[in-house]
């Protein structure tokens, strides 16, 4: 049984998540301040830690950074609307995914579920030599990306930017981080740069780039490839 | 007018002098006849005897002369330490008024009322310390002989022979709240005199001893008991006006007192004064300006100028009036004003004179019917000897006022020059036409020649234009040739006739000379009060009209001006704006706080702090004072002359109300925001309580049913409730995010993060994000080859795009699409989302954007009426326009730009 450890300093929103998440035969640790948090998060070893960003005792990013400092455990921040900065900064830190307030329950298990599947696979995508998704795939010891069947042309940058992409399906990336990983350090500040790419790898990737399949905005934060 | 009970105004008039004096500090006046009866001594005590009822006395000023008794009087008393000020070498003390005013006591002792101060204090004159000091609601005992009243000045003179330099106006006396008599009979005032008891100051010894006459002194002490007498009598009157005890209301009287420009006129103002007094009347003094005065000398205006303001200082209203007849100009003001007694000299042409050329005092007497004529005897050689009296006056005209204009005087010479030239050309002309016309029609030459002096030089030239032309033609035409007698006498006739119709168009023309000058002067102040209430009309704010004053001021009287406003705490300040060339950077605050607070003009050629370099006068609206204009003269007479005053008055006033104008304009457009604020907090309220009320009332209702169930509920049933809790509580959410948005956008708190974003990527994540409302509506996009980019905020972006859909959603039914349309345009792009639903409602396009706006009132679709004007605030942040407009076709166009004014980014890699 997957345990996970909630972070969140209001009991109502506990209670919810408490019920709601052992419905679907999750063990619950509940821990209502961030140090208290960081120690469950040591002591109970969990596959998940769901975090509220407004904590009274420290910040969101502070819990990160403690976490991430022993752990790689997927951290799934909530936040409250309109605060972009915020979650950047988290997810920069770490985080893995975030939810907006108020949320449903769907779309929090479906993020776990996304998380909890990506812990599992991680470092198995190098050993993968074909990644397939829908009508997407990408040979990606041969370096060819096909639509349906068709091959597309892509240029080198874009080529390394649907990899680091589908690095990690499902989760965000911030401008940030992709950046880094695509560019180098140097071009951190270069957003634009990254999305005209994306436009780009959308108008060959996508059948209507206007409503994407595979290359999703994460609107103000970055971008998720859509497993 | 009604005698049986009091005239409203005047009532009004009576309760507001008892408010102010309510708030006005009391006045004490220890009178007396003649230094020595004890005035100082009876202060002295009536002091003591406050301060015994332990009220706060303090001496500011006591005049001992080293009279022990009196000495003695003073001690125990706070005395008040005097200034001490350097006068040309010397160190005189002086009375400290600002010492005074900070110490504030509810009793201060000043003694000497008439004390003349030494140059360098706030004011010329003691009394107007003491004014201050009243102003300030300190109460004051002060003390004052009889002779230094103003309106009893010559009558003093003509007792005594002296001429009392150190005066008090009347009104000062008159507004005393107390006056205490201190009398003594003569023969004990002689004896204290011979005992040594009287302070004599040495150098003035003799003249003081001829003052000390018993004869004077009976005189002096009947005076001083009549004034106290006429003072205990209007008090009488008042007290009876008061508790309306009798039926003795009087017909209010109005004496108007006529000044000319001679000797008289000082002494008509003191006698319309007494009279004034005695009939408790309101008083006016005219000065009748005719074209014929406007010639005399700046000296003899100065000097009419100095009588206007005496008599303003002895309570009466002044007016100079500008007029071709001076009878008509006197009676048509008298009846404007109501006037029914006139004051005037006796007519100074006598004889035949006055049977030819008229006099006013007959004309008054045969027109003004109802109005009681007084005229003044002038004493011997008094009226005809103007110029000697001109120039003692000349010795006591206002500081700066003494320019003369030489050039005037070369041009007058200039003027007869041209006469004898004239005349002689008449003469030649004359003489080569003497063989071939009537010696009448030579006549006409001449009077030609005279015409054309009058014109050009005015009355002097033309009249020895006309005198030289006589003499010639009885000289050179007349027979006996070259001699001035004449053999045919019907010559005589001629040579009359020629010289009385030179004498008349001289005089004629003179006049019509002066009047086009004072018609010319007064077109252009007309012209110069049009410039400037026209640049006013059209100035905007208090800046703007502070310049337009400042330069109209400088180049009416070519002074360089400022013009100082209180700062919000009141105090005066100097303008934080960009210096003119025209105004003035030396302005004295602490003289124009003082104009500011006492609404009175101060400086140069005033009464208070005449040692200031500037004339500061007070910007009025007729209800408060604004500021203060302060003005560095070019020539003091420019500002003080009678006209000129009246311009300066009228542009200050203009200048007034431009700013009244634009404080009450400023005032209703922030009540104006008030009401709207107000408006929409209500809104906002009405908003609220209904839209968060109704998904409330849904979900406490659904949570509640299902809490309370006992397994009456089929499972359809609950999902049910559970979906109506879930829609309501979402809907619930979208309204506050709303409310909060736009709490966030009005208060600016949002930056906007600026970036370069691909309108594609933007549009993909709405409608990614609306996937689930759109319930698989279809939605069309067209966008423009070659990727147009747009540097906007996305988060913002985005939302004004979710709105703008949503309200599509909203309004149109399901089965129709809704196009996305993406222009690129050079310098915008262009975003429009088009449905083809019902359309908007006529004429009300444009209130769509406005917050808490609904197109369709309550109903199963309703929200706050934020989101268009969320997407209106957000796109005007980004510096574009939105709008909304029926297509043609039918259906809605929601329209909005973003500009492109940045060059878009270059990429590295193709």
């Amino acid at each position: 049984m997957p345990v996970i450890v909630i972070i969140e300093d209001d009991p109502p929103i506990r209670r919810f998540l408490r019920t709601s998440l052992r419905t679907q035969d999750f063990a619950i640790c509940e821990a209502a301040t961030g140090k208290q948090g960081i120690i469950e998060a040591e002591v109970r070893k969990p596959d998940l830690v769901i975090l509220d960003l407004g904590l009274p005792d420290m910040d969101g990013v502070e819990v990160i950074n403690a976490i991430r400092a022993w752990s790689t455990v997927p951290i799934i921040i909530l936040s409250a609307r309109s605060n972009e900065e915020n979650k950047i900064q988290a997810l920069d830190a770490g985080a893995d995914d975030y939810l907006t307030k108020p949320f449903g329950f769907g779309e929090l298990l479906a993020r776990i579920r996304v998380a909890l599947r990506h812990s599992a696979q991680s470092g198995a995508l190098t050993n993968s030599e074909v990644f397939n998704s829908g009508e997407l795939t990408i040979d990606l010891h041969n370096r060819v990306v096909t639509v349906a069947d068709k091959e597309i042309h892509l240029t080198p940058i874009q080529y390394r930017l649907l990899t680091v992409l589908i690095k990690y399906p499902g989760k965000v990336l911030t401008h940030q981080q992709i950046l880094k990983e695509v560019w180098g350090p140097s071009y951190q500040e270069n957003a634009h740069y990254l999305r005209i790419y994306m436009s780009q790898l959308r108008q060959k990737l996508e059948a209507d780039p206007t409503q994407p399949k595979y290359l999703l905005t994460e609107s103000g934060v970055g971008y998720r490839f859509k497993a | 007018m009604n005698n049986e009970r009091p005239d409203p105004d005047e009532l009004l008039a009576r309760v507001e002098r008892n408010q102010a004096k309510g708030k006005r500090g009391r006045l004490k006046i220890f009178f007396g006849a003649a230094a020595g009866v004890g005035k100082t001594f009876a202060m002295l005590q009536a002091a003591h005897e406050r301060r015994a009822e332990n009220l706060d006395v303090v001496v500011g000023l006591a005049e001992t002369h080293g009279r022990k008794e009196t000495e003695s009087l003073l001690d125990g008393f706070e005395i008040i330490p005097t200034r001490k000020i350097n006068y040309k070498g010397k160190l005189l003390e002086e009375f400290d008024l600002d010492a005074a005013l900070k110490r504030r006591p509810s009793i201060i002792v000043v003694d000497e009322l008439a004390h003349s101060n030494i140059s360098g204090a706030r004011h010329p004159k003691r009394w107007q310390d003491i004014q201050e000091l009243l102003d300030a609601g300190i109460d004051v005992y002060t003390a004052v002989n009889v002779q230094h009243l103003e309106s009893l000045n010559d009558a003093i003179d003509q007792i005594s022979g002296i001429k009392v330099r150190e005066t008090v106006p009347d009104t000062v006396f008159e507004q005393a709240d107390e006056i205490e008599l201190i009398d003594l009979p003569p023969d004990e005032l002689l004896l204290r005199l011979k005992e040594g008891k009287i302070y004599l100051p040495q150098q003035a010894q003799n003249a003081i001893l001829n003052f000390f006459q018993k004869g004077n002194l009976i005189a002096l002490r009947e005076l001083a008991l009549r004034q106290t007498a006429n003072r205990v009598d209007a008090q009488m009157l008042d007290y009876r006006e008061d508790n309306a005890i009798e039926n003795v209301w009087q017909v209010s009287e109005r004496i108007l007192v006529c000044i000319g420009p001679n000797g008289l006129a000082e002494r008509l103002v003191r006698a319309g004064k007494r009279l004034a007094t005695s009939l408790r009347a309101n008083w006016f003094v005219a000065y009748v300006e005719t074209p014929q005065l406007q010639r005399l000398s700046s000296v003899k205006r100065d000097a009419v100028l100095r009588v206007l303001r005496l008599a303003e200082q002895l309570g009466a209203e002044t007016v100079t009036l500008s007029a071709p007849d001076m009878s008509e100009a006197i009676i048509k003001f008298s009846r404007e004003r109501n006037i029914n007694k006139i004051v005037l000299g006796k007519p100074s042409r006598r004889g035949w004179k006055r049977w030819i050329l008229g006099s006013v005092v007959d004309v008054l007497i045969s027109r003004a019917h109802n109005i009681n004529i007084y005229l003044l005897g002038s004493p011997k050689n008094q009226a005809e000897d103007d110029l000697k009296i001109a120039s003692t006056l000349k010795t006591r005209t206002l500081p700066g006022l003494k320019q003369q204009i030489p050039a005037r005087i070369r041009k007058r010479y200039l003027g007869y020059l041209w006469a004898s030239v004239v005349t002689g050309v008449s003469t030649l002309v004359a003489w080569l036409l003497f063989n071939n016309l009537e010696l009448a029609n030579l006549v006409m030459v001449y009077l030609l020649g005279v015409v054309f002096v009058a014109t050009r030089f005015g009355r002097g030239p033309s009249v020895l234009a006309s005198i030289l032309g006589v003499s010639l033609f009885d000289l050179l035409f007349v027979q006996p040739y070259f001699s001035f007698s004449v053999q045919d006498s019907e010559y005589l006739l001629t040579l009359i006739g020629m010289l009385i119709v030179g004498l008349v168009i001289s005089n004629l023309m003179a006049n019509v000379r002066s009047q086009a000058k004072v018609a010319s002067v007064r077109e252009r102040r007309a012209a110069v009060l049009y410039a400037m209430s026209r640049d006013l009309a059209s100035s905007q704010t208090e800046e703007e009209i502070v310049r337009i004053a400042v330069k109209h001021m400088h180049s009416e009287f070519g002074s360089r001006n400022v013009i100082l406003l209180p700062d919000a705490i009141g105090r005066i300040v100097y303008p934080n704006q960009d210096r003119i060339s025209e105004s003035y950077h030396g302005a004295d605050l602490s003289v124009a706080q003082w104009v500011f607070e006492h609404n009175e003009a101060a400086g140069q050629g005033t009464h208070t702090l005449p040692g200031a370099e500037a004339v500061y006068f007070p910007v009025h609206d007729g209800n408060k004072v604004l500021g203060v204009l302060t003005l560095l003269p070019a020539n003091l007479r420019r500002i003080f002359l009678p006209e000129q005053q009246k311009l300066l008055e009228t542009l200050l006033r203009q200048t007034a109300q431009a700013l009244t104008r634009i404080r009450v304009s400023e005032q209703a457009k922030s009540t104006q925001m008030q009401i709207e604020a107000e408006r929409l907090r209500n809104a906002l309220l009405s908003a609220i309580s209904h839209d968060l009320r109704t998904p409330l009332a849904t979900i406490v209702g659904s949570a509640s049913t299902l809490l309370e169930d006992k397994g009456q509920l089929q499972p359809e049933d609950k999902s049910d409730l559970n979906r109506a809790i879930l829609e309501e509580a979402v809907r619930m959410s979208n309204l506050i995010n709303n409310i909060l948005d736009m709490a966030r956008l009005d208060a600016g708190v949002i930056k906007l993060n600026k970036q370069w974003h691909p309108v594609e990527e933007i549009i993909g994540t709405v409608l990614t994000g609306l996937q689930k409302h759109l319930h698989g509506r279809k939605v069309k996009v067209n966008l423009p080859s070659g990727m147009p980019l747009i540097f906007a905020d996305s988060v913002l972006i985005e939302q004004v795009l979710v709105n703008l859909l949503e309200n599509a959603l909203r309004y149109t039914p399901p089965e129709t699409t809704i196009d996305i349309h993406v222009e690129q345009l050079p310098s915008e792009v262009k975003i429009a989302i088009a449905d083809q639903g019902p359309g908007l409602p006529k004429g009300r396009e444009n209130h769509l954007f406005e917050k808490f706006y609904q197109a369709r009132s309550e109903g199963p679709q309703s929200g706050v009426g934020l989101g268009l004007a969320i997407c209106r605030a957000i796109i005007e942040a980004h510096g574009g326009i939105i709008n909304a407009r029926n297509k043609p076709e039918g259906g809605a166009i929601f329209t909005f730009s973003l500009p492109n004014d940045q060059p878009p980014p270059v990429l590295i890699e193709g």
